[in-house]
């Protein structure tokens, strides 16, 4: 027993505490316990992992039944290996540095307590989410990071923006989870169990397959609950509008670590996949589109945590594509640098925030002098995300390349495109915010060091976090495909990464005007797709408001009032009729008492007669 | 005298306590009721410590003679389906209590009168074992809601106790008559007798014959559960009932209906259950879709958790007729759930209404500023409503789900689409009243919870959370219950609903 149910009752404890006391308590109470919380579950993810080191075989320990009916059996089962350990690291190591880093951020936001409340909450339920051994506990981890998104997103709750931005993240993730429970339904029926281990064997022995079966249904499932929470298209459309919340928030949760948990169900379910490759295909397909997509529009963004937000969903493709073409492990080895390159991105966009009190790249600017520590760190994250060589992003990225190319070569050639996008939208926001001349009149100043120091953290890790060999270290649980090293397709997509940078200094520092005239030049699709293609228009068209309209006009006013209620009170009125005319019988007057009786002793004779006489 | 007739007699003695009490002593008559409901409440707790999960037949039974021509019983007893109905009808019954205490200003010897008369209907209906007794319960319960409606209700009060009392009245009498047409076919009203006659197979009638004897009880059940499209009356006894009415009506007696469905549908009348399955597992579909639906459309705040309910137990009447031991066990666990969660719902609602005398959404807004712990506890309500997991109301949906998938995938996946429902209209409602920016006429009125307030509303938020994470204080004794209905339910049947062996399952191609 290593107790892993403590690694996420530390923060659980936490909630409780700050919840019901820290409205009261001093801003060093909240800190202390917020903090000290999740360091303690860092603390005891890292005794866990040494005490099972080097975790060869997964490490589960079963407490007791929470649902238990018919043949049903799921108990509160945690379970390590080496992809949760993975995951624990993340979560927790990156939680940490930005938790620290709030304590800077919210110094003088109302709500203080909440918002740490609900920020340990969030690390309950990812931690039970990573560390589920069975499909149900997973799920409630699931939906809880997706509740803690919701509060997080709408914590400004005065701004009606910030609410929409709640409501939509949660109601398009339910759509995903529409899918991921009907996958729970489909597995339990057919391999009789929610676990791990269980379903992964019965998935194993079922032959691969090459026509659309039980598997290829489950995987394809699996992708449409993934691609909710991972901001995938067609359910993307959340992620940018969640740029709402605190941005630590969106570097925990919208960067760091919930929206990856699309990508750790799809590695962890890798079994089912394997033996399902149309479902890794459509995973390879959607996260390429994705990620290619989302880059188009990042280049054209002003709002600079918008910029990283469609930064973030296209990286995810990336992520979703190294899965789909076979690489499990590069697709996790992703996810582990992007931790800390996205988190560095958004919490140097908050130090930036911090110091203008504006988000609009258009009115920074000359910013490089004012906020050092910012601006270097920030700029390791921007050669990281760009894959320069031997930066943390470089590494990753270069294997998903790699599979991909091995898969389908155009595969390669659109994902090297979008790499050469991103080096582009991210120095572009760079040179916007730090570079040429302030565009507005404002007094920044540097962050203080609670906020610098997890930036500066962060910041080594994007530079040196790929040396750690995640995926080669992960090939016991996720079998990765042994790929031909070329260096021509490197150089290519370095080069690729290379000419974004070049070509963002040219357009936004060496030529300032030079960006401007080409948007002018391309017109109307320029404005498409600064208008994000008008997909959030497009959804609100096609089924935002028919249904609501529907319901409304149709299901209520029409079914329910007209119809069936109508029905109803139309048998009251004819009844009230009948009963109108019946009493007119009870008119209390002798002879029509007397008529009545003859007339009933006729029709009974009459009747009797017919019937066959008395009996 | 068991513990179980006790418990069912106390609610009655209070009642006529209640009634030689002094008119204009209304301190008096508050204490003693709730003193009467809390004991009733302790006591019932016996009942579920003394309860054996694996002992078969129904327990704290008493079967004692009543009216000899013809042979009407007292006979009551428990088992696993009763008894949690009889606790939350016990725990209810103070809440109610409580909820009532300042709102219920005008004739408030006979409120308290005739709640209690209440209480002590529907958990005679939970407990009844003689089909005569059970419909002397089942309308005993009728008249005090009608009066509660019909007294202190809103302003179109009367038009909805009406409705409400004819709704019922239509299918209670179609009920009778199925239960005079037993008695005459077998010349007893006694449950336990009933079904050791199907047990051997005497009880046997014709196709026709059982397929009316079932859709008379159905009909009736089917109207309080309600049933889409028998539910109409349910949105206008909410909307004018007052607030310990609306909480008594939506979290106890709509689970008289499911209950009946349980109780006497499955095991008396197993074919003609069967065979109307597909009819009624539609309808509970479109229940499930068309109530989430239209909830989400209200601008009124009871009108919208009126039609939560019609879309919530959908679940429960999907669960029972996909004759799986989850889905039924779901169905069970869902009367439940929703009594705990749509109770709170409706106590929320009437918090809000002592403060702002409105129903409608928009003349809130912005309430969570000035009472943040209103906010708090109505988040937790309304995200237990929507089925997140760790609260009460996941549990039994995913039993309903999964129990329904062993049967038919396309079922379960329209019903699940409820889910996604029940996220848009909870979140919406809940944006609209607690965020943004507070108008000045919130500020002037809206205060946050108080201690009398907070005490009704703790014990339903406990439970929220222990139903839906300690399932095994409740589910064992549910599912042994299930098997033996399950088990009556497959007698005589040539299985219809097929049950897919594990790896055999349909799926979606």
């Amino acid at each position: 027993m290593q107790h892993l149910w403590l690694i996420p009752l530390f923060p659980l404890l936490g909630f409780l505490v700050n919840l019901l006391f820290g409205r009261r308590a001093s801003k060093a109470a909240v800190n202390a316990v917020a903090i000290g919380s999740v360091l303690l579950s860092f603390l005891w993810a890292l005794k866990t992992l040494a005490a099972l080191w080097p975790i060869e075989e997964a490490h589960v320990e079963r407490y007791f039944a929470w649902i238990q009916s018919g043949e049903l059996r799921v108990g509160y089962d945690l379970g390590v290996d080496r992809l949760t350990a993975v995951m624990l690291m993340v979560v927790t190591g990156v939680g940490l540095l930005i938790h620290i880093y709030s304590i800077g951020y919210m110094a003088h936001e109302g709500g203080y307590y909440r918002f740490f409340a609900y920020l340990n909450l969030f690390m309950f339920f990812m931690l039970t989410l990573v560390l589920a051994a069975n499909y149900l506990v997973m799920f409630v981890g699931w939906e809880g990071v997706g509740l803690c998104s919701y509060l997080l997103i709408g914590f400004w709750f005065l701004k009606k923006s910030a609410t929409d931005a709640g409501n939509k993240a949660f109601i398009v993730n339910r759509v995903g989870d529409f899918g991921f429970s009907l996958a729970l339904f489909l597995m339990f029926v057919n391999f009789g169990s929610l676990d791990f281990g269980a379903v992964f064997a019965a998935a194993a022995e079922r032959p691969i397959e090459e026509r659309a079966g039980l598997l290829t249904v489950i995987g394809l499932l699996l992708l449409v609950g993934a691609a909710g929470k991972s901001a995938q298209i067609p359910l993307y459309v959340w992620l940018p509008d969640a740029m709402e919340g605190p941005t630590p928030v969106s570097a925990l949760i919208h960067a760091a670590t919930m929206v990856t948990a699309g990508v750790y169900m799809v590695a962890r379910s890798s079994a089912i996949y394997l033996h399902a490759p149309l479902a890794m295909e459509a995973v390879a397909w959607i996260g390429l589109l994705t990620a290619f997509f989302a880059a188009t529009i990042g280049l054209t963004q002003f709002d600079i945590k918008k910029v990283f937000a469609y930064s973030t969903i296209s990286q995810l493709g990336y992520m979703f594509l190294a899965c789909g073409v076979g690489a499990f492990g590069a697709g996790i080895f992703h996810l582990w640098t992007h931790a800390f390159f996205k988190a560095l991105l958004f919490l140097g966009a908050g130090s930036v925030i911090h110091a203008v009190h504006d988000q609009d790249l258009r009115n920074m600017g000359g910013l490089r002098s004012k906020t050092p520590i910012t601006f270097w760190t920030l700029l390791c994250a921007a050669v990281s995300i760009s894959g320069v060589p031997f930066t943390a992003g470089f590494f990753s990225k270069d294997e998903i390349l790699l599979a991909a190319y091995h898969h389908a070569p155009w595969m390669y050639w659109l994902g090297t495109l979008t790499a050469g996008m991103t080096a582009f939208y991210v120095f572009r926001a760079i040179f916007l915010a730090f570079f040429g001349q302030p565009r507005t009149e404002h007094h920044a100043h540097e962050s203080p060091p609670v906020m610098t120091l997890p930036l500066a953290a962060l910041a080594v890790l994007s530079l040196v976090g790929g040396y750690f060999g995640v995926s080669r270290w992960l090939e016991p649980v996720l079998p990765g495909v042994e790929v031909p090293h070329d260096q021509r397709l490197v150089a290519i997509s370095v080069a690729a990464g290379l000419a974004g940078i070049g070509l963002a200094w040219l357009f936004y520092v060496a030529r300032p005007g030079l960006a401007d005239r080409v948007a002018a030049r391309l017109g109307w699709l320029y404005r498409l797709v600064l208008d994000k293609y008008r997909i959030d228009e497009l959804y609100g068209w096609i089924v935002v408001k028919p249904v609501v309209d529907g319901s409304r006009g149709v299901l209520w006013k029409a079914v329910d009032v007209a119809v069936v209620d109508g029905a109803v009170n139309g048998i009251g009125a004819r009844a009230c009729g009948i009963g109108g005319v019946l009493r007119r019988l009870q008119s209390g007057n002798i002879r029509s008492y007397a008529a009545w009786v003859a007339l009933g002793a006729l029709a009974a004779l009459l009747a009797v007669g017919l019937a066959g006489g008395a009996r | 005298m068991n513990l179980l007739n006790i418990v069912l007699a106390l609610p009655l003695a209070g009642f006529l306590v209640l009634l030689a009490l002094p008119k204009d002593r209304h301190e008096l008559i508050r204490r003693v009721a709730l003193a009467v409901s809390l004991l009733t409440f302790v006591l019932s707790l016996g009942l579920a410590a003394g309860f054996q999960d694996d002992a078969p037949g129904f327990q704290f039974a008493t079967d004692a003679p009543w009216i000899s021509s013809p042979a009407i019983r007292y006979h009551v007893g428990l088992d696993g389906v009763s008894l949690w109905l009889v606790i939350l009808t016990t725990l209810l019954t103070p809440i109610g209590i409580l909820v009532s205490w300042r709102s219920i200003t005008r004739s408030v010897k006979e409120f308290f009168v005739l709640f209690l008369l209440l209480e002590f209907g529907l958990a005679g209906v939970f407990v009844a074992l003689d089909l005569f007794l059970f419909y002397v319960f089942w309308e005993v319960s009728l008249v005090p809601m009608y009066f509660l409606i019909g007294i202190w209700g809103h302003e179109r009060r009367i038009y909805a106790a009406v409705k409400f009392f004819l709704f019922t009245m239509a299918g209670s009498v179609l009920m009778l008559a199925a239960i005079i047409w037993l008695y005459n076919t077998t010349g007893t009203f006694d449950f336990e007798v009933l079904l050791k006659l199907a047990a051997r197979g005497n009880l046997a009638f014709s196709k026709l014959e059982e397929l009316l004897l079932f859709l008379a009880f159905f009909v009736a059940f089917a109207i309080k559960v309600p049933l889409f499209p028998l539910h109409t009356w349910l949105p206008d006894a909410h909307v004018e009932a007052p607030t310990a009415g609306s909480v008594m009506l939506a979290s106890v007696m709509l689970k008289m209906g499911c209950y009946g469905l349980v109780r006497f549908c499955l095991p008396l009348f197993p074919r003609a259950s069967h065979q109307c399955a597909p009819w009624i597992v539609a309808l509970a579909i479109v229940g499930i879709i068309y109530g989430a639906l239209v909830a989400m459309v209200q601008p009124n705040m009871k009108k919208l958790v009126a039609y939560t309910s019609v879309s919530h137990l959908g679940f429960v009447v999907l669960g029972v007729f996909s004759f799986t031991q989850m889905g039924l066990d779901g169905a069970v666990y869902q009367m439940i759930n929703h009594g705990i969660s749509t109770g709170a719902l409706f106590i929320l609602v009437g918090y809000l209404y002592e403060r702002q005398h409105s129903l409608e959404i928009v003349d809130y807004g912005g309430v969570a500023t000035p009472a943040p712990c209103l906010a708090g506890v109505f988040m937790v309500t309304a995200l237990a409503s929507a089925g997140l997991p760790v609260l009460n109301n996941f549990v039994g949906e995913f039993l309903v789900l999964q129990g329904t998938a062993q049967v038919s995938l396309k079922w379960t996946a329209l019903a699940a689409t409820g889910v996604i429902l029940a996220a848009c209209y909870m979140l919406w409602l809940y944006q609209r009243v607690f965020f943004g920016e507070t108008p000045e006429h919130v500020r002037a009125h809206v205060y946050d919870l108080k201690a009398r307030e907070w005490a009704a509303m703790l014990p339903l938020i406990v439970l929220m959370v222990w139903l839906g994470t300690a399932t095994r204080t409740f589910l064992p004794p549910i599912s042994a219950a299930n098997a033996r209905i399950l088990e009556q339910s497959q007698a005589n049947v040539e299985v219809q609903v097929r049950l897919v062996p594990p790896g055999e399952a349909r799926y979606a191609r």
